[in-house]
């Protein structure tokens, strides 16, 4: 079997193998990192070389950093969605790791976004918090997040914590959608889409370049962590397998003694 | 000064802690989970995929 691995070329699909997928980590996450400190860097420059709002005044700034928030939120939930069918449908190991390793980040990205997006309220609203529809389903996404994480570090049994958790994450996601187009079905004070929406973005490009700059340096940042944190994953079940086999090698030892 | 400063401030400021707690987080995590893994290769433990190797 392991000449057959080893004539047959490098597909996508070994990525699949743990093992490899650690490999690959090993050598994209330095890079990786490299390019997040950089791209957000530059974001951040543009960021506060962009002009102010003549509404908002400087609190716009509070922008590039509350609208990639929110993207990352939604983002690490449908990645989560789709590992969630790779665990049901494929039973994959690695799309569980996946989902458990994106959990918290993604539980700390709807949390900023949560904060920024109060901190930015307060003198523009004049309120931290509303009850409106965007920001009650921002805020259920955050609790589905925290009941994620609980879940799948419940059980001891990896595999069992897994199918339980793909079919809770796939359930939530449901709620991705009604948070997109809550501000276009329901009267909120949140404004609605100003970027992606069918038309074209409505903010003018020296605030729009600034926010796709920053974005890209979150995403960048998210893809970095959640490597590491499945990478690490992987080494914890490896370390429980090694302790169960010595734990076992030791009993059985211990049995052939006495029995002599 | 700007009224509004110190929220932009705030905002920035507490995004920064929060993500560098996250990484801070997830770096103490591998750390751990490698010299767990360490300890136990140097212990002699070996993984069943390694079962071919010196061990057998």
């Amino acid at each position: 079997m392991s000449d057959t691995a080893a004539v047959r070329p490098a597909r996508w699909t070994d990525l699949a193998n743990p093992t490899r997928f650690i490999a690959l980590a090993d050598r994209l996450v330095p890079w990786l990192a490299a390019l997040s400190a950089l791209v957000l860097a530059l974001g951040l420059w543009l960021a506060f070389a962009a002009p102010e709002d003549y509404q908002q005044g400087m609190t716009v700034r509070i922008m590039y950093i509350h609208v990639p928030f929110a993207w990352l939120a939604m983002m690490c939930y449908s990645i989560m969605a789709m590992s969630s069918l790779g665990t049901l449908v494929w039973r994959h190991p690695l799309a569980d790791v996946s989902v458990k390793a994106a959990a918290p980040i993604g539980a700390i990205f709807t949390l900023l976004s949560l904060v920024t997006g109060s901190i930015w309220g307060k003198p523009m609203w004049g309120t931290w918090w509303v009850w409106d529809a965007r920001l009650t389903s921002v805020f259920v996404l955050f609790l589905m997040y925290l009941g994620l994480i609980a879940l799948t570090r419940a059980l001891d049994d990896p595999g069992k914590a897994a199918k339980a958790a793909a079919v809770v994450t796939l359930v939530g996601f449901v709620n991705i959608p009604i948070i997109k187009f809550s501000v276009d079905w329901w009267n909120t004070l949140h404004q609605p889409a100003s970027v992606i929406r069918l038309d074209g973005p409505t903010i003018h490009p020296t605030m729009l370049w600034p926010l796709l700059t920053c974005a890209a340096g979150f995403t960048l940042l998210f893809v970095t962590l959640h490597l590491m944190a499945m990478r690490t994953e992987i080494l914890r079940r490896r370390v429980s397998a090694m302790r169960r086999m010595a734990a076992r090698a030791a009993d059985v030892k211990e049995a052939g003694e006495t029995g002599r | 000064m700007n009224p509004h400063l110190l929220y932009v401030v705030a905002a920035y400021g507490i995004s920064a802690l929060v993500l560098a707690a996250l990484a801070w987080w997830i770096l103490a995590d591998q750390r751990a989970r490698r010299r767990e893994m360490a300890a136990l290769e140097a212990a002699g433990v070996r993984r069943r995929s390694d079962a071919r190797g010196p061990g057998k």
